[in-house]
């Protein structure tokens, strides 16, 4: 096993999180010190699940 | 009584937000009910069936939001209503200061990002998820409804890159020290957890830390990742990390019983660990042996923390597991057992849990199996053994309150208790009813009172029992530890004020519960 994969870095150094979604968690990371960016994340192309797919194959 | 709604178009919010503005708003002064949700069919059903008259005809589409009131009066509706964008102002604090609104933007605000925390709702976690990999983090999957296929291409996806999907439907993880999702304040030590479920991740945890160790990471790996569509993935991924971590000396690994294929995957992989494992299948039926190698095997939570902390070379003096133990809130005895026993009437006989924990559910069904008796359940061990109908229970019976058909369109239990406290009623009405088995769950993101939203519950089903010259036993366990928001000394009083016996563990609630009802049964 190689020790600088990208999970054993996450496992060895502070968390850098982007929260995607519930902002209570990102909340809750903040209020442990961890350094953390909330996504104002609201659902891509008008919330239809099918154009998104449609798009993601365009794009 | 009437309904008002109104649709407020293009507007997101997170649904645990919007149930926080839906119990507010039901506190109101002549507002008999609330809801807050965004108009997706599914959510417009459940209001609909829940007589909110014309949600469905609203014209709202699946971008809207859509408040919905049920009141005394039109005026007093419309008032509240009128009001709305108040309502939905959230306190964004520290963590609205960076305004993004896209994976790419926060990347750029914070490029040494490595993690994405994704809850999106599950038709667009799986792309979130993408987007993360592709940018290098490693992700916690918090969201449910993400399909196998999505899921096992994900997780190829990062352990090609070297990262680890942690999920879906994940609901806690703890990182170098940081709760991720619904996780306790736990010390930091030389124990690392692996698991299949947050509240199995949680009841272990609080143990090794009431037991006076501590964890140097837990791993969410999703309640999917060990069936043999996905092969263990990421539980082989975690007991690499783990492995080549020099903060840990012991590890544990929690799930339901895995897939056969990846049984011998894991079983090889452990037996070739330099460091020792503990593991616990829940609900396993066939022997296994004490030990082979490297590993430990257990059967139930409190077995696999206790050997993790022994492992670790846990100290049984002043802060070590024997002091702990008998220091701990438990106020079971053989005592206690004769005691409730004697209150019982003729006829009552039978065990009902209310859970928000599923894996506490779970575990708690391997209890009261193990000593002989049927126990059914919505989310059962066996498939034989399901609830026909998941809303009213028969004979020995635990609900998983935590599952989707109690969830959908309404909070988590261990986000909110109303539900639990309808059905706690609703078992004490039952006169064969002798034991109601709870679990209360603390920590980060969790119901700020438990313990103070299910007391009038327990108040009230105790009364019932003894209006009809019975008695209830309601024996309750908390998971949680010293140092969580909602303080595990608080929650223990509230519970005992309400005539709650009260446990440290799952485990031991179940046992006392089974003892009570040992031989009514027939």
């Amino acid at each position: 096993m190689e020790k600088d994969t990208p999970i054993n870095e996450l496992l060895q150094k502070p968390i850098v999180a982007i929260n995607i979604g519930v902002q209570d968690f990102a909340e809750a990371l903040q209020d442990q010190g961890v350094r953390v960016v909330n996504v104002t994340w609201s659902p891509p192309a008008g919330g239809d699940a099918e154009m998104l797919a449609i798009l993601e194959k365009l794009l | 009584m009437l309904t008002e709604s109104i649709v407020l178009p293009n507007r997101y919010l997170d649904s645990v937000f919007l149930m926080r503005v839906a119990k507010r708003l039901a506190g109101e002064p002549g507002i008999i009910q609330a809801a807050v949700v965004m108009a997706t069919p599914k959510n417009l059903q459940v209001l609909a069936d829940a007589g909110y008259a014309g949600v469905d005809t609203l014209g709202a589409s699946v971008n809207d939001l859509v408040v919905s009131l049920q009141a005394e009066t039109r005026e007093g509706a419309r008032a509240v209503l009128d009001s709305m964008d108040d309502w939905l102002q959230r306190d964004s604090g520290p963590v609205g200061a960076t305004m993004v609104r896209t994976l790419d933007q926060a990347l750029n605000a914070q490029p040494a990002s490595n993690l994405a925390v994704v809850s999106v709702p599950g038709e667009f976690a799986a792309g979130e998820a993408r987007s993360a990999l592709e940018s290098g983090l490693n992700v916690f999957l918090f969201s449910d409804n993400v399909s196998i296929e999505d899921e096992l291409s994900l997780k190829e996806m990062a352990r090609e890159k070297g990262l680890i999907v942690m999920g879906p439907d994940c609901g806690t993880s703890i990182i170098g020290g940081a709760g991720i999702g619904f996780a306790n304040v736990v010390r930091r030590g030389p124990i690392g957890v692996i698991g299949a479920s947050g509240t199995g991740i949680q009841e272990v945890t609080t143990l090794v830390h009431r037991w006076g160790s501590g964890i140097s990471h837990a791993i969410g790996i999703g309640g999917r990742d060990l069936s043999d569509a996905i092969g263990g993935i990421s539980a082989l991924q975690a007991i690499d990390a783990l492995e080549a971590d020099p903060a840990t000396s012991v590890i544990v690994l929690l799930s339901k019983p895995p897939g056969k294929k990846t049984r011998s995957l894991i079983d090889e992989r452990i037996a070739q660990c330099s460091k020792p494992v503990v593991t616990c299948y829940l609900g396993i039926l066939e022997a296994q042996p004490a030990g082979n190698g490297s590993a430990t095997y257990t059967r139930n939570l409190d077995a696999a923390a206790s050997a993790a902390v022994k492992l670790a070379g846990g100290d049984t003096g002043a802060d070590g597991v024997e002091t702990q133990e008998t220091v701990s809130t438990d106020s079971a005895s053989v005592d206690s057992v004769s005691i409730e026993r004697a209150l019982l009437m003729p006829g009552q006989r039978y065990i009902r849990g209310v859970f928000a924990g599923g894996t506490l559910c779970y575990q708690a069904q391997q209890i009261i199996r193990d000593a002989g008796l049927t126990v059914r359940s919505n989310e059962p061990l066996e498939k034989g053994m399901k609830l026909e109908d998941s809303r009213r229970s028969t004979g020995h019976a635990l609900v998983d309150m935590g599952a989707d058909e109690f969830t959908r369109g309404y909070p988590h239990p261990m986000v909110d208790s109303s539900q639990r406290a309808e059905r706690i009623i609703a078992e004490a009405n039952d006169r064969q009813v002798a034991v109601l088995l709870l679990d209360i769950i603390l920590g980060y993101s969790a119901s700020a009172d438990p313990a103070g939203e299910l007391a009038p519950a327990i108040r009230q089903a105790k009364r019932l029992a003894e209006q009809r010259g019975g008695h209830l036993t309601v024996a309750a366990s908390i998971c949680g530890s010293p140092g969580d928001p909602q303080g595990l000394e608080t929650q223990t009083e509230r519970l005992r004020d309400a005539g709650a016996i009260v446990f440290s563990t799952g485990l031991k609630a179940a046992q006392f519960a089974t003892a009570v009802v040992s031989g009514r049964d027939a």
